[in-house]
């Protein structure tokens, strides 16, 4: 009778409109509407992200989802970028692609990001998944140039590899010769991380000559001026393209050759590399401005005028890496130029300088707030800001999705008034609605969590040092921000009440990472006793944390919430808070 | 030592995990005992009025904005003082105390008190907080590459220039700051390179710009890979015995030949050299990457590392 409806959509309906749900969010409400669409759902779905790759096993992923294609995994904390995550933590890829070697022999696509790949991982991928064709790797570590040559030898149908960032160990510079003389369905190479004497220059001119589809070549610093000419010459439908070392004697023969590759490149919209440019040779690439939707100059040490200049001849910029060369005066040139900007990040130059060696303040990123109405994520580094300056870049803004701002000195008060920034950043949250990632600096009071908390709704990661007083801070965080995935924290004054009280907010989350804070570990144990489903992982490296009271502090902290239950794969300087950790020490 | 003043904070200052020794630098990388911090912080509380511990607390709270009204600079002069109160015996002190040295750079600092000073000359030698500014690795090394590529030829004198404790009217007066030369290399920047040990899988970094000297080097290696650790967590213990970690105990040096192991590294050429046999900052310019090797595997290669040192250096004086 009536029952019957539910089931009278034959699975190869429900799979035909499944085909069309790509996002995994949208993947996974469909999935719990019922047992038959959880069913059906998990044979075709085809592509998954896991975020925490700590969070599920790979067991039950396969389990589950018997048939995938695409996998994106990610390893480490975001703090490991910046040095805070010991060597050995973890984040291992290896056990993931045994068990994906049996399961899943048609895996296309293999993404990773801050894990440690070895190259005996490598050498399993090339023999397993002999359909791969995408290998990113972005800030891995632990593989070498063998690895590279394993994956460049079996992987026929290779489109695209993207080593973004990672240490590879240089051991020998003919990987690249691995490529089979067949091999031509490259599409997309970022080399631009490997050192010295990884390349064979003379093997990438030829990989680069027989792979017609090649859009995108990123190259790495040891790469001569003098050889880029050739190598465009070679893949003139590039669309995007990383320079090695920009610097070189001005010589006209080199110059005209590059200029006329340039001019060649008729699709070249992305640009970066330009390590060490001098500006002698930027004009060779002003037939390409007009085109340029993205610029990377944030490894060149060009300064004004000529960096403006540059800037200015490219209106159809998107998206802005530069240093803080470009000073004030050059955002303003960028802010009435660039109408289309969406994204600006700009790096400093002397980080750790006394004085400011240029004249970079907020003043800068105001014009551009001001000037470019599409503008929606920044990273900024810069020594001095005001709130009025921040309230202003909030009114101009409230399409900001990601706003990062970075203060040079982490602690340092509004400049014209000598008050707190909490107004600042308040006017940020309350504006921008639609805010994602949120990075704070400066100094800071509880008030600033308290904005934060009230306004921030869809505020999905938020990144906090030497902020804050008290407890309550943390507390406005964890109780008001509804969209919160991952929070770190650094140096803040945090301890366990706003934590005891919120724990249950962390099984929403992805993860929490405190470092320096005043977390004890009786808290942390007994987060770790009453929250099976999370990981408390406590890391200190000068001994065991049950050598101390319980009320001292813990070093670093990482939470995170997981099916798959605590790991073994920790170092030393690594404590799983659990049921079991008294009683594993005695 | 980082920290001046009283003794509680030295005691803090020095209570740095042996990860934040390395990030950090701080000129004595032997710290005194856990028991004589908390002996020295309980004694010192009384003493100190920018100590504050919270209530019930057996740390001193991390300091802020509110405990001090009077604001002196614009800068950071309110959380110079954190560097004094770090928590307790943790390390966590470590990250907060070197937070002052951030903030110092920019504090007034002929304004303050002895202790500002102190904690400044104290700050001279630690470089930066760990994590902060937030810049990734891959740029940091990015940049000292490139700083060194520009000012090569200045490395050595500035080195000379650097002390790592000056007065902050030197500081003042000449415009070059004890631990920074603004128009030159990027002196105190972190330069990490990776270490790894015969025998154990997990290999590690160490900032090669935090220590002065070999003697702390080999400290801090030896710190890292061969102190004994009679507690270490039994799952990270499992984890590491893939049967190739053995005995932890070895007290003896890398440096002295003296240890079944012997300290070399990996130099621009891609050469692998004994440690020791260059001066301090030619070494500074030229390592990639360190290897603690055992002294059997050593041995053979020692004479011949010797002999194209010597042959090294014969064909660069042709």
């Amino acid at each position: 009778m009536q029952k019957k409806t539910a089931y009278s959509f034959p699975d190869e309906i429900l799979e035909h409109v499944f085909s069309f749900i790509q996002s995994g969010k949208d993947r996974n409400a469909a999935s719990v509407v019922c047992k038959s669409w959880y069913e059906i759902e998990r044979w075709c779905r085809r592509k998954i992200f896991v975020g925490n790759c700590y969070a599920v096993s790979p067991t039950m992923v396969i389990r589950r989802f018997p048939d995938i294609r695409s996998i994106e995994l990610k390893g480490k904390p975001h703090f490991a970028d910046f040095n805070l995550v010991p060597d050995g933590w973890g984040g291992y890829v290896l056990p993931w692609i045994s068990e994906m070697a049996g399961a899943y022999p048609w895996l296309e696509e293999i993404r990773l990001k801050r894990m440690v790949v070895t190259d005996e991982s490598l050498e399993l991928v090339a023999k397993s998944f002999t359909n791969l064709q995408v290998l990113v790797l972005f800030s891995c570590e632990g593989f070498s140039t063998d690895g590279l040559a394993a994956i460049a030898a079996s992987c026929k149908n290779l489109r695209e590899l993207d080593l973004r960032d990672s240490e590879v160990d240089d051991l020998s510079g003919h990987w690249l010769n691995h490529f089979p003389d067949t091999y031509t369905s490259l599409v997309s190479l970022n080399i631009s991380c490997l050192g010295s004497d990884d390349v064979s220059f003379s093997a990438l001119e030829r990989l680069v000559g027989r792979c017609p589809n090649l859009r995108r070549l990123l190259l790495n610093r040891e790469v001569p001026l003098d050889k880029i000419a050739n190598l465009l010459s070679r893949a003139p439908q590039l669309i995007e393209f990383g320079t090695g070392t920009y610097a070189a004697e001005l010589r006209s023969d080199v110059y005209s050759n590059l200029a006329e590759a340039f001019c060649n490149c008729k699709e070249l919209k992305c640009l970066s590399g330009f390590w060490d440019a001098v500006p002698a040779y930027l004009p060779v690439i002003y037939s390409v401005c007009s085109r340029l939707t993205s610029l990377n100059l944030s490894y060149a040490p060009i300064q004004n005028p000529d960096l403006t200049k540059l800037v200015s001849q490219c209106p159809s910029l998107q998206r802005m890496l530069v240093l803080d060369y470009i000073e004030d005066s050059g955002l303003e040139v960028l802010a009435s130029s660039c109408k289309d900007l969406q994204e600006l990040r700009v790096f400093p130059s002397d980080p750790f300088g006394e004085e400011p060696n240029v004249s970079l303040t907020e003043k800068g990123l105001v014009a551009v707030s001001s000037g470019c109405p599409k503008l929606q994520s920044v990273l900024y580094f810069c020594r001095q800001m005001s709130n009025a300056a921040l309230v202003t870049i909030a009114q101009n803004c409230p399409n900001f999705t990601r706003f990062r701002l970075c203060l040079l000195d982490p602690k340092i008060a509004d400049y014209r008034t000598l008050q707190p920034l909490d107004v600042g950043f308040g006017a940020i949250v309350e504006h921008c609605k639609d805010l994602r990632r949120l990075s704070l600096s400066g100094l800071l009071t509880d008030r600033v969590f308290e904005y934060i908390g009230m306004h921030a709704k869809k505020l999905e990661m938020l990144s906090v040092a030497f902020a804050g007083e008290s407890d309550l801070a943390l507390h406005h965080v964890l109780s008001g921000c509804e969209s919160l995935r991952k929070l770190e924290i650094m140096n803040c004054p945090f301890g366990d009440k706003a934590l005891l009280a919120n724990a249950a907010k962390l099984e929403t989350m992805r993860s929490l990472w405190m470092s320096s804070c005043s977390v004890s570990l009786g808290a942390c144990k007994m987060l770790g006793q009453k929250m099976p489903r999370l990981n408390i992982e406590v890391m200190d490296e000068k001994g065991p944390p049950d050598s101390r009271a319980e009320s001292d502090p813990v070093d670093k902290l990482y939470i995170y919430r997981s099916v798959a239950g605590p790991r073994f794969d920790m170092p030393p300087f690594v404590w799983t808070m659990d049921e079991d950790f008294a009683s594993e020490l005695s | 030592m980082q920290g001046g003043g009283g003794g509680s904070e030295s005691g803090s200052m020095s209570t740095v995990s042996r990860e934040d020794n390395m990030v950090m630098s701080s000129e004595d990388s032997s710290c005194p005992d856990e028991s004589e911090l908390e002996l020295g912080l309980g004694l010192s509380l009384g003493g100190f009025k920018m100590h504050q511990v919270s209530r019930g607390g057996h740390y001193a709270r991390i300091l802020t904005a509110k405990d001090f009204p009077s604001v002196i600079s614009a800068s950071s002069s309110p959380s110079s003082s954190s560097s004094s109160s770090s928590s307790s015996s943790s390390s966590s002190s470590s990250s907060s105390s070197s937070s002052s040295s951030s903030s110092l750079r920019r504090a007034n600092v002929t304004a303050g008190t002895k202790r500002n000073a102190d904690s400044v000359a104290a700050a001279n030698s630690s470089s930066q907080v760990v994590g902060w500014p937030p810049i990734r690795a891959y740029r940091m090394n990015s940049m000292v590459n490139q700083a060194k590529n520009q000012a090569t030829e200045g490395f050595n004198s500035t080195m000379e220039n650097h002390k790592s404790e000056t007065s902050t009217v030197e500081k003042g007066t000449t415009g070059i700051s004890s631990y920074q030369n603004s128009g030159n290399a990027k002196l105190r920047k972190s330069l990490f390179v990776k270490v790894n040990m015969d025998g154990i899988p997990i290999g590690r970094k160490v900032d090669m710009n935090a220590h002065e000297s070999y003697e702390k080097l080999a400290k801090t290696l030896e710190d890292m890979f061969l102190k004994t650790t009679p507690n270490v967590n039994p799952a990270g213990l499992r984890a590491l015995k893939l049967g190739m970690m053995n005995k932890l105990t070895r007290s003896s040096k890398l440096l002295d030949g003296s240890s079944d192991f012997v300290l070399t590294y990996e130099d621009k050429e891609g050469d692998w050299m004994l440690v020791g046999d260059v001066p301090w900052k030619v070494f500074l310019s030229s390592v990639k990457r360190l290897r603690i090797m055992r002294t059997s595997e050593a041995t053979g290669l020692a004479p011949r590392l010797h002999e194209r040192n010597c042959q090294r250096q014969r064909s660069k004086h042709i």
